[in-house]
């Protein structure tokens, strides 16, 4: 089997794999990096979302191999280096923008490209931007409250208090 | 306790979720995040025809495969003697007899009866191999005409089940049916709706996956499962399937990613793992693949109705008349027969004095995915039905869709109330969620934003909603009566450990519904301990005594009301402990703010020195208490309870195009007390969600082959963040509530997808009403609404 090797959140990582294995699986059954997830077979879902290269990528739709010599980055590597939440993620959690916590990693994963891509998105935008990404849980109305307040904290500005 | 502590996770505050650093972190536990030492990995072969007779399997290619540890078909489940799958309910029709209830065998015997119908299970070392031998099994199958449309299931000429010559199930009915006559030949108006109640696919977002594991040493099985009730499972599963006593067999459900009732129920990939990693000798894992969840995962709802809505002048409801076609799909899942029964007929006075109401039901086996419940089960559809007849029956008789509804509410000094169809609601005030929903969406204001929609080209329109439900299933002995071959009790043991921190162990589970800390408030709010020093333990059959799990709004209603017996357990026998230390009688002791005081006096004992007492029973009454604190306790409800609420939904709809634009969806809910408020709104946003989904996009479709086309999500149209407005939830009302458990709550999981669809489809005919629609089937696509506008279009420009 060939080897691929990549960077995943700063570490050198190598392993086999099939010209078939594709990145999340990669993650998942290699690296035992269990964070993203898989929710579908269509690349629909966005519970794999991962950034390669700094750009948001569904880790199901393409093959480790492609990532080689990659930086990869999951949600695995988002806290801050102290172990704290990220702005990103504390305000999901201050706005109970999660449930069952399945299309989180996706979620957070996808927002943080947009609010590095768009700092000041509108509602509108951000809901645009989550297209690719689904939510059976939340109604997506906390989702967005938690990105958009997200958003306004990374820009400095004062958010309400929840 | 600091003071902000006692705030910040109190009964009524909004306690932000402690399980949520886990899921923002990628350190959730999900069952296909888990690996057993050695596993193996199992792939089924599944049923590409939807009914027909298996002619040639032969797998011997397969065994033959790199990789493969076995390959199992009938044959082999049979030669060990396994059950089929069972059903947890039996209806028992019209005519006295029991419904059809036919084998539902874990692998396809003989026959195939749905599209994904299991018929071989191919082990191997790794899930691509598996995958590999899995395309080099022969299977021929000739094909039967298949029974897909319930309506001509009776006369379709092919028998899903033999012992089903017409594909009934079971012909049941309800309610008084000569009142109801009588209702209907004094009416001064009748009116009446044929409709469908779509097919959903429930499509939590974590697939279905299972480890099944076998230890020989002491002949004990685990099965890791995504399952909103672990104990069920271990019941079925072990009596019924595989013949493992319950001390044999462990099942756990870790972090599960969704249920919304698709995850409910004993399936047949569960039993295929545990019995096979005896078999092989490791363990043995399954993770669906998302097309794999669209063709084995329950579907739900799928109705066709009549109904007919007998008033006089005023529009006062005199009877309500139902006929409904349910359909089952090819075998009866777990709870199947009872959602369009019991858990549809019986709801169908809804909010209202209706007298007489009759419900007929036939429910037909077809060539499809079973159906059983999903988000609401049974109560969205009698939602729908009464909320849309009424919107009917009002633009019939001129009325104001408010208006017909008040004139017919039951109000709040007839509590408790018994309807016409076997339930007694303990509390409500109908009136009070109306002026809330009417206010939030300024109901006043709409004609003026008609005119101003309608100056811009666009069609504006508003529906009402009004719902009822009954949540927290239910009285045991009640239950039993109707069919269920379970109780439907939960069970709790609240564990105060020597220093006084606490575990609490519910048969409730959690799958998104935030109980690890909406549990632990109500326990904070009990003992007067800080929630963090309180753990909620789920999910276990070996860690928790009993449980029956979570749906049908039920956890904090049923579950939380077993956590609050047993913590009176604890705190009586706490008090006991606390007159011995401080030497006073136990009718003097009172326990508040998480002290156990001597009334009247300045002593007192924190609650972390009794527990201490309790472990180390030096000073103690030993001889008439035993040590420890410890304490479980089963509740059986009482009633029901009647969650209800008014929703509100304003669409925008485009002309030319048939898009639907949701401008604003509204909800005023009365859950009774409410304990966090974050989590309710949470609940109520994720159900609308559903229900607008339902209402205006989704559709699981069939073909007449019996092949599932909307198989996948570029077909089956999830509701994207793009497709949904912000929503107006108010859950803060003063409320009304339960009158018959501990805590006074009601139950919130399903609210908002029963209340919502109906809302929606209302709003859309309003806005049609210049077109003459009356009625329109969900999901209202862009085509369909278009279709409807320009087949009114010639005939309203020859006026
Ligand atoms: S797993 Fe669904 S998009 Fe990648
Ligand atoms: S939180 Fe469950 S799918 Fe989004």
């Amino acid at each position: 089997m060939p080897s691929v090797s990549m960077v995943v959140n700063g570490r050198q990582v190598s392993g086999e794999v099939e010209g078939r294995t594709l990145l999340v699986e990669f993650l998942r059954e290699q690296l035992r990096m269990t964070g993203t997830h898989v929710g579908c077979d269509t690349s629909q879902c966005g519970a794999c979302v991962v950034h390669v290269n700094g750009e948001s990528v569904k880790s199901c739709s393409i093959f480790a191999m492609a990532a080689s010599g990659a930086e990869v980055a999951t949600i695995e590597g988002v806290a801050n280096a102290d172990g704290t939440l990220s702005v990103l993620q504390q305000a999901f959690q201050d706005h109970h923008g999660l449930q069952c916590g399945f299309c989180t990693p996706g979620m957070v994963m996808s927002a943080a490209d947009l609010l590095k891509i768009n700092p000041n998105p509108s509602e509108t935008e951000v809901r645009e931007w989550l297209e690719g990404n689904i939510c059976r849980c939340t109604g997506y109305h906390n989702i967005v409250k938690a990105i958009l307040s997200a958003a306004a904290t990374l820009r400095g500005e004062a958010v309400a208090a929840e | 306790m600091a003071k902000d502590e006692v705030s910040a996770s109190a009964v009524g505050a909004p306690m932000k979720r402690r399980e949520d650093v886990r899921f923002l972190t990628g350190k959730g536990s999900y069952t296909d995040d888990m690996n057993r030492p050695g596993q193996s990995y199992v792939v089924f072969l599944r049923s590409s025809v939807a009914h027909g007779v298996i002619r040639t399997l032969d797998v011997e290619a397969a065994k033959a495969s790199e990789g493969v540890l076995a390959v199992y078909t009938h044959r082999d489940i049979e030669a060990d003697g396994l059950g089929g799958v069972p059903c947890g309910w039996e209806i028992t029709q019209s005519d006295g007899s029991k419904m059809v209830e036919p084998a539902h065998p874990i692998l396809a015997s003989g026959k195939v009866r749905h599209v994904g119908d299991p018929v071989v299970a191919v082990i191997a070392e790794t899930k691509a191999q598996a995958r590999d031998a899995a395309e080099k099994i022969t299977l021929e199958i000739d094909a039967l005409p298949a029974v897909v449309d319930m309506r001509s299931a009776e006369t379709a000429g092919a028998a899903v089940h033999d012992e089903a010559p017409n594909n009934v199930c079971y012909d049941w009915d309800f309610g008084d049916k000569e009142k109801t006559e009588a209702g209907f030949a004094q009416a001064a108006h009748v009116t009446t709706l044929e409709f469908t109640n779509n097919r959903l696919i429930a499509n939590a977002m974590e697939p279905r996956a299972c480890i099944g594991e076998h230890d020989a040493a002491g002949d004990r099985y685990t099965l890791i499962t995504t399952s909103q009730n672990p104990h069920v499972i271990r019941l079925l599963m072990g009596a019924f399937v595989l013949n493992i006593p319950e001390h044999r067999l462990r099942v756990l459900a870790p972090d599960v990613g969704g249920g919304f009732g698709s995850k409910i129920y004993h399936y047949a990939e569960e039993a295929l793992v545990t019995w096979a990693s005896k078999k092989v000798g490791r363990p043995v894992k399954w993770t669906a693949d998302r097309s794999e969840s669209f063709i084995s995962d329950a579907h739900g709802r799928d109705h066709v109705t009549k109904a007919e809505l007998a008033m006089d002048a005023e529009g006062k409801f005199l009877a309500l008349r139902a006929d409904t076609m349910a359909n089952m799909g090819s075998y009866l899942s777990t709870f199947a027969p009872c959602v369009p029964t019991w858990l549809h007929a019986t709801l169908l006075a809804g909010q209202y004095t209706t007298p007489a109401i009759h419900c007929r039901v036939r429910a037909m086996f077809t060539n499809t995915v079973p159906v059983d419940a999903y988000r609401g089960a049974g109560r969205p559809e009698a939602t729908y039905l009464l909320e849309r007849i009424i919107n009917k029956a009002a633009a019939e008789l001129g009325l104001d869709q408010a208006e017909i509804r008040r004139r017919n509410f039951i109000r709040p000094d007839q509590f408790p109330y018994e309807t016409p169809v076997a339930l007694t609601y303990d509390t409500g005030d109908y009136l009070a969620t109306l002026a809330r929903v009417m206010t939030m969406a300024d109901y006043a204001g709409f004609e003026a934003r008609r005119q101003e929609a309608a100056g811009r080209g666009k069609l504006r329109g508003l529906g009402l909603s009004c719902y009822i439900e009954a949540c927290g299933i239910a009285p045991s002995s009640l239950v039993g009566a109707l069919g269920a071959r379970a109780g439907l009790y939960e069970a709790a043991t609240v564990r105060v450990n020597p220093t006084g921190s606490v575990s609490v162990f519910t048969g409730s589970h959690s799958h998104g519904q935030g109980h690890e800390t909406t549990f632990a408030q109500v326990v904070a709010d009990q003992l007067g301990i800080p929630a963090d020093s309180i753990e909620i333990v789920h999910g276990d059959t070996d860690r928790i005594a009993f449980g029956m799990g979570t749906y049908g709004s039920r956890s904090l209603a049923v579950g939380g009301s077993a956590i609050v017996g047993a913590i009176e357990k604890i705190v009586a026998k706490a008090k006991r402990i606390a007159a011995h230390l401080m030497e006073a009688s136990v009718d003097d002791i009172v326990f508040e703010d998480g002290q156990f005081k001597v009334a009247g006096t300045d002593k007192a004992k924190a609650f972390a020195e009794v527990s201490l007492a309790a472990y180390v029973p030096h000073q103690y009454p030993i001889e008439e208490l035993e040590p420890g604190l410890e304490e479980t306790s089963f509740y059986d409800p009482k009633n029901f309870t009647y969650p209800a609420g008014s929703y509100l939904c304003e669409v925008e709809v485009d002309p030319d195009t048939g898009v639907i634009d949701i401008v604003g969806m509204w909800a005023a809910d009365d859950f009774g007390k409410v304990i966090n408020p974050m989590i309710v709104e949470g609940q109520v946003h994720g159900g609308l969600a559903q229900g607008l989904g339902q209402a205006f996009i989704e559709q699981c479709v069939y073909d007449a082959n019996g092949q599932l086309p909307s198989g996948s999500y570029m077909d089956y149209a999830m509701p994207r963040a793009d497709d949904l407005p912000s929503f107006a939830v108010e859950t803060d009302l003063v409320g009304t509530p339960c009158t018959h458990n501990p805590l006074g709550v009601k139950g919130c999981g399903e609210a908002g997808a029963i209340g919502s669809p109906p809302a929606l489809v209302n709003a859309v005919v309003d806005a049609l009403k210049p077109y003459g629609v009356q009625h329109m089937d969900m999901p209202l696509t862009p085509q369909k609404v278009w279709t409807a506008i320009d087949a009114a279009t010639p005939k309203m420009a020859a006026e």
